[in-house]
Parts: structure tokens; C-alpha cells; sequence
């Protein structure tokens, strides 16, 4: 990109921040099984009182993207107004087989993975399409997983606020502190989605960071 | 395994480096990249591989690379240049790759023939 084509669009973007939009899309993103529905429905139940979608065991149990428009967030004195969209988990492969050890049958794991692989390519899609993002990450699993990195390294290229939801603290083997040290340039809130631990706090930081 | 270094990737497009990377991994290849792809190819590389996955044949690609960093020159910091430095890259058929431990410095994988 030329210099002059850069410092237009540097202006341009310290114009939208003037006129900030009233409502920012939110993209929830992670690998398959780290919360990410288990939250939007936290979020949504909470801020509006119905729910987004089906939570299972199973992985890739959302395998379309749902969008919540308007969903509106008060914390500490900031007010934000999210269209939130809760993303099927990101992975770089799909094995029927793996939902047949889930106890699936041959017929139905392999619709599954289709559908699974449809869902993918939608999450990936939607990321041009948005103004943040909630990284779900599973608190008891290793954080430089390739969905983590490519994820964050597509917000950071983007410029666009990230915000990562370190989940499932109420597990025993659970490190958020892993997570603090992987990925120190990014504000981290450690929650349990199932069971509501410090999701005030999590409010708080969606306030700030999207607001 | 096919090392591919910087200078050959530089001169190809995103759509020419994700075919080659594919290609090579479709027929059972471990392929290194020097210096990686960018966060968006990586994006791209994803979606490509889940058009490319057949139940029986192709379960999809295991992809490491380490975490990518931003330029931190004053002047591009100025002009918010968004420069990506992105680094080395293992990608291989996800059932012949599997990554056993990975951290900011170090990939550690079990390569398995078919």
C-alpha cells in the first residue's frame, strides 16, 4: 500500500472512531468444545433472556453461525450495544471417525462432518465481516494451538480489539495463567461460561473493549 | 518432506502458495515453510482444506506455525504499516502429523507413514 493510500486510511479510521458506530459486531471465536456457545447463551440469557443454540459433548455441535443483533451490555457506567455472532468452532481437520467414537453412527458422523466443514468455512468467513472478537479458549488445554494463533493473528493484522474469554476456570486442571503467558499483548479474563464465575468481569472488559 | 524457503514462497500469490501446500500434503508430503504464511493465508488455507476433505481419503491438514509478530519501527508504527512478521511452518495430512507439545519457540510433532 502507498504512503499516501496509508494516511488515508489512517484519517479515515481516526474519522470512524469520532463517529464510533452505536453497535459493534462480535464475532465468539475458538477450536471446537472451548465454551464458545456455552458463553454467547450466558451472554445472551443474561442481557436479553432468551438463548443462542444446543450445547453438547459432541464436538462441532454448532455447525452454523447465529447472529444475536442488539444485544445491549451495562457495566461500570459503559453501555455497548453488540450484534453478536456465535461462530462453529475453527479446527484444520474433521474425522467422522471421531464422532463415531462419541457413539454417532457411520451415516450420521459423516453428515456431521460435512455439516462440520460447512461451519468452517463460514467461521472463516465471517471474520472479514467484523469489528471484534471473543476468543474462547479452553483453559485446560495448550493455548498455541494453530486456531489461537491464526485467529489472533488475524485481528492483530486487522487492527480490530480481541478480547480472549479464558474459560472453564472451574476445572481443576485449568491454567488461565498459561494462556497470560502465551499471549501477554492481548486483555484476558479468566470465567467459567457453565458456571458464571467472574462473568461480571467479563462484562466489564466487553464494555470497554467494544464500547 | 519438502523444505521451501523464503525467496520461492515471496514470488507466488496466496491462491499459488495454498495449492502448492495442498498439493504436497494431498500425496502424503510433510512441508516446511521457511517463513510461514501471513494470518490471512492461514485463514485461506483453512477454508481451502475444509473444501478438500473427504471422509475416506483426506481428514484434513495438521498446521503449526509459531505465533506470528508485529514490525515494531517507529515509522511504520507511525504510518500503522501493518507489517507481519510470520515464521517457520509445519503442515502436513493430519493423519500422518500429529503435534505432541508446542510453545512460543519450540514445535515438537510425531510424523507417522500411512
Amino acid at each position: 500500500m502507498g504512503l499516501i493510500k496509508r494516511v488515508k486510511k489512517n484519517f479515515s479510521s481516526i474519522f470512524k472512531n469520532l463517529f464510533k458506530k452505536k453497535t459493534a459486531k462480535i464475532g465468539i471465536y475458538g477450536p471446537p468444545n472451548a465454551g464458545k456457545t456455552t458463553l454467547a447463551n450466558r451472554i445472551i440469557r443474561d442481557w436479553t433472556g432468551d438463548a443462542m443454540g444446543a450445547v453438547s459433548r459432541v464436538p462441532h455441535e454448532t455447525r452454523r453461525a447465529r447472529r444475536r443483533e442488539g444485544v445491549t451490555i451495562e457495566s461500570n457506567g459503559s453501555k455497548v450495544t453488540l450484534d453478536i455472532v456465535d461462530t462453529p468452532g475453527l479446527a484444520t481437520k474433521i474425522d467422522f471417525q471421531e464422532f463415531m467414537a462419541h457413539g454417532l453412527e457411520e451415516e450420521e458422523a459423516k453428515r456431521r462432518a460435512k455439516e462440520a466443514t460447512e461451519g468452517i468455512i463460514e467461521a472463516v468467513k465471517w471474520l472479514d465481516d467484523l469489528d471484534g472478537v471473543i476468543l474462547v479458549m479452553d483453559t485446560t488445554q495448550d493455548p498455541f494451538t494453530q486456531v489461537n494463533v491464526t485467529v489472533i493473528g488475524n485481528m492483530e493484522a486487522r487492527k480490530l480489539p480481541l478480547l480472549i474469554a479464558a474459560n472453564k476456570i472451574d476445572l481443576p486442571e485449568s491454567s488461565p495463567a498459561r494462556i497470560r503467558s502465551a499471549f501477554p499483548q492481548h486483555p484476558l479474563v479468566p470465567i467459567s461460561a457453565l458456571e458464571g464465575q467472574n462473568i461480571d468481569t467479563l462484562y466489564e472488559e466487553i464494555a470497554d473493549h467494544f464500547g | 518432506m519438502d523444505l521451501i524457503s523464503e525467496e520461492k514462497m515471496a514470488g507466488m500469490t496466496a491462491m499459488e502458495k495454498i495449492r502448492l501446500i495442498l498439493d504436497g500434503v494431498k500425496k502424503g508430503k510433510i512441508i516446511v515453510l521457511e517463513r510461514g504464511l501471513t494470518p490471512s493465508e492461514e485463514a485461506k488455507l483453512i477454508e481451502m482444506t475444509m473444501t478438500e476433505i473427504t471422509p475416506e481419503d483426506f481428514p484434513g491438514i495438521e498446521i503449526e506455525s509459531y505465533p506470528s509478530s508485529q514490525n515494531q519501527k517507529l515509522i511504520d508504527r507511525i504510518f500503522r504499516k501493518p507489517v507481519v512478521r510470520t515464521r517457520l511452518t509445519v503442515i502436513g495430512p493430519a493423519n500422518q502429523l500429529k503435534t505432541l507439545r508446542k510453545d512460543r519457540d519450540l514445535i515438537s510433532a510425531l510424523v507417522s507413514s500411512q
